[in-house]
């Protein structure tokens, strides 16, 4: 059974499945529309494996903003599969295309999207440039574990931007869970000390951080990230035990280098992409597996509190290719209006 | 982890080309290749460059290209040209209505940095223009979006007209739109709640709000880090609600910024403005040409030249090159000389705009230390008056006084005081040479080698 069919038949059938994934489905619904006769078209107008099909593969995958240098890796693979199993359908073609990309991300390792709690006290660091979403992500994450039966903290540790701490003061509301704040325009790090001492005094599971948003290129406001985290490691050994690089979706190749300053000054440990629920595939966080080794633990489907979810490859994978496709069409029923 | 640039690509592509003495056309096709490449690291959309490419290669098929000396130049040359003419003249005016109230509203996705901007266009209107705006807080579902805009609006003592979020946007609105009308404040800006562009709902709204009085602009706020996907997005919210212009944030980050490209492609619609900050006075006037030497990766030599020169101030500079001639530049001098390059912006922001500065061995990750700054001046302040214009005297007592009031150590503050007998050396030097030849010369020194 070829990749697709296979992933056709989980997404079709299976009442199980669908129930455990229908946040997920009905966040990706734009792309899931229609995908069946999506992934049909591209085969059936290339019935041979030859330079235009992969050309024409090589741009799905370049709109989704794979990135230019992961696209002609996997192209270069993809040729040299296809010689060495001397595939000439397209319909063969499909399963090794995907089954490569998973392969780019998984990288020969299992899947480590959960998060990964420490004995005692588990701190979560969010970190990320502005406007990606990382407040809304820790709502939505504070929900997740507290329906795990896990006890939560928050940390209004974005003292800088005006309306964020009211803003997570609002989650922890909905959520139900306490927020350790101080008054805008205080220390973050200072915030960090006080939460943690809080955290560690009342014994809950969970602190969930909240950092301000800042692009990575200040190099001040990045010191001043090393900065909490290092307080954050002095009070609980070991902590953060994850630090979350929230990454939106719709940014292009900057992705990379957001990744990269991140990781290097506060170990990132995992992804979440947000914003999944619109048009935009984030398939830069291919590359970013690839070059940097971060995976995506989780992605943001919308604006509710359940719309988190685990992020599963494979569908994902499934989405980069309808999406693409999608778009090429409206783009082409665009031009064609003018 | 930073990009090469077209100029770069092409050069390497070019020493392969070199030895055969003439371009063929398939040397010129090679070439595209590479602008397609940059372009693509850039984030401008697949498609977009797909016309672009084909475009420029029809200029470039010309004999200019093939029998030109620098064949690679004169490509970047095209490129650059047809990208800058393709973002279109420069355009920031704002329409504002006969009829009062001007209203403008702020769209965008999430994120995007609509509250933000809204704060920014508000205090840029009324110091450019001399209007009375008003905000509308008009996200009443994001959590604490209300509060947010009221913050802005208390730093900028600007009014904000909000009414909580029980209320839906479009009564908000209306109800905003006639509180200015009878407070004859000119300008309302409404900030509307980030949306997706595939929300019909909520895409609705903004037809609503927008049926209440034909706003005098509407303009689609935009993140610059956006990639394939902003044509999607900014084709939708033009077909929906008829965007007048656009605003680019956050282009103060490392972005190559080709969303701006696509945008401007698919919509025909100008960009206004660029946000290069989270502060509230940043928000530039869009510069077509600049923003295509951002894509190719080439350098903003242009800001950088337009920033020395906004904020040095010219008499200063002269008074300075007197004292560099007769060697009695002091350490107020140094100090105010630090002060200069402090107000260019940030020096991490400075450098980003050299053309080339990415490509400059260890300089490519370069992180400008400020603080080095900070803590030179602490040590400048914590002279006397008669060390900071005779530093001979500064003997190991006065070292250990400087270094205590300055919180630094003795180390520093001798390899201050040795910087600054080179500096002087060397400054006597280069003013002995300008003397001679008569020549005007950057006064700013350590600045100027940045010039060159």
């Amino acid at each position: 059974m070829s990749f697709f069919k296979k992933l056709k038949d989980k997404f079709a059938g299976n009442a199980e499945e669908e129930q455990s994934t229908e946040k997920y489905k009905e966040g990706l619904e734009k792309t899931r529309t229609g995908f069946t006769s999506k992934i049909n078209d591209l085969v059936a107008k290339y019935r041979k494996v030859d330079e235009d099909f992969f050309e024409e593969l090589e741009e799905v995958l370049l709109q989704a903003d794979v990135g230019f240098e992961t696209v002609l890796e996997l192209m270069d693979e993809l040729r040299y599969e296809v010689q060495r199993k001397n595939v000439r359908d397209t319909s063969n073609v499909q399963s090794v295309i995907s089954e490569k990309l998973v392969e780019i991300y998984q990288a020969g390792e299992k899947e480590l999207n959960e998060i990964s709690f420490a004995d005692g006290l588990t701190v979560i660091l969010m970190v990320g440039v502005n406007g990606v979403g990382k407040t809304t992500t820790i709502g939505k994450l504070a929900h997740r574990l507290k329906n795990e039966g896990k006890s939560v903290m928050l940390a209004a540790g974005d003292t800088f931007r005006a309306g964020a701490i009211e803003q997570l003061d609002v989650w922890g509301e909905r959520v139900g869970v306490d927020v350790i704040k101080q008054a805008a325009g205080s220390d973050p790090a200072a915030v960090m000390y006080d939460a943690v001492r809080s955290a560690k005094s009342r014994g809950v599971d969970v602190l969930i951080c909240d950092t301000a948003g800042r692009l990575q290129n200040k190099v001040n406001l990045m010191n001043e990230l090393e900065k909490i985290h290092r307080v954050i490691s002095r009070e609980v050994p070991g902590a953060p035990h994850e630090v979350l690089l929230a990454l939106d979706a719709t940014t292009g190749q900057n992705a990379m280098i957001q990744a990269q300053t991140f990781k290097d000054v506060t170990e990132v440990t995992g992804i979440v992409l947000t914003k999944l629920d619109g048009t935009a595939k984030g398939g830069i966080v291919l590359a970013i597996r690839s070059k940097l080794n971060i995976p995506v633990k989780f992605v943001g489907l919308g604006e509710k509190l359940d719309d988190l979810q685990p992020f599963d490859p494979q569908k994902y994978v499934y989405g980069l290719f309808a999406e693409g496709l999608d778009k090429e069409e409206r783009l082409e029923k665009g031009s064609a209006d003018k | 982890m930073a990009f090469e640039g077209l100029s770069e690509r092409l050069q390497g592509t070019m020493t392969k080309i070199k030895g055969k003495g003439k371009v063929s056309e398939a040397d010129v096709k090679e070439m595209m290749r590479e602008v397609r490449f940059a372009l693509i690291e850039a984030d401008v959309n697949l498609k977009v460059i797909k016309e672009f490419v084909k475009k420029v290669s029809e200029r470039a098929a010309g004999s200019d290209v093939m029998n030109s000396l620098t064949p690679g130049q004169q490509v970047v040359k095209i490129v650059k040209d047809e990208l800058t003419e393709l973002m279109g003249g420069e355009e920031s005016k704002i329409n504002f209505s006969t009829k009062q109230p001007t209203v403008i509203m702020m769209v965008g996705l999430q994120g995007a940095g609509k509250t933000t901007t809204t704060g920014k266009l508000a205090g840029l209107l009324r110091k450019k223009h001399n209007r009375k705006p008003l905000l509308v807080a008009a996200d009443v579902y994001r959590p604490a979006a209300v509060q947010q805009l009221e913050t802005i609006g208390k730093q900028l003592t600007i009014p904000v007209f909000s009414k909580g979020t029980d209320l839906s946007p479009v009564e908000i609105a209306r109800q905003a739109i006639e509180h200015a009308k009878a407070e004859h404040m000119d300008t309302v800006i409404i900030d509307t709640a980030g949306r997706l562009h595939v929300d019909e709902a909520l895409m609705q709204e903004l037809k609503d709000i927008r049926a209440l009085k034909e706003p005098d602009e509407i303009f689609l706020v935009v993140d610059a880090m956006t990639g394939q996907d902003a044509v999607n997005v900014a084709q939708t919210f033009d077909e929906a609600i008829g965007i007048s212009g656009v605003i680019l944030s956050k282009l103060d980050g490392d972005t190559r910024g080709g969303a701006a490209l696509s945008i401007r492609t698919v919509t025909q619609k100008p960009i206004k403005f660029i946000g290069m900050g989270e502060k509230m006075d940043a928000l530039d006037v869009f510069h077509p040409e600049r923003m295509a030497s951002r894509i190719l990766g080439m350098g903003d030599m242009l800001s950088l030249i337009e920033k020395a020169q906004t904020n040095v101030d010219e008499e200063k500079a002269k008074q300075l090159e007197e004292k560099f001639r007769t060697s009695s530049f002091t350490f107020d001098d140094f100090l105010e000389q630090l002060d200069q390059v402090k107000q260019m912006g940030p020096l991490d922001e400075i450098l980003k705009m050299m053309p080339g500065a990415n490509k400059i061995k260890g300089l490519e990750n370069a992180k400008v230390d400020e603080s080095q700054m900070g803590r030179v001046e602490a040590i400048i302040r914590s002279m006397t008056i008669k060390e900071k214009t005779t530093p001979e005297i500064i003997n190991a007592n006065r070292k250990k006084r400087i270094a205590r009031g300055s919180g630094t150590s003795i180390q520093d503050v001798n390899r201050l005081l040795k910087q600054f007998e080179d500096m002087k050396k060397m400054m006597k030097q280069m003013s002995g040479m300008n003397s001679k030849k008569g020549k005007k010369k950057m006064s700013m020194p350590g600045l100027d080698s940045l010039f060159k």
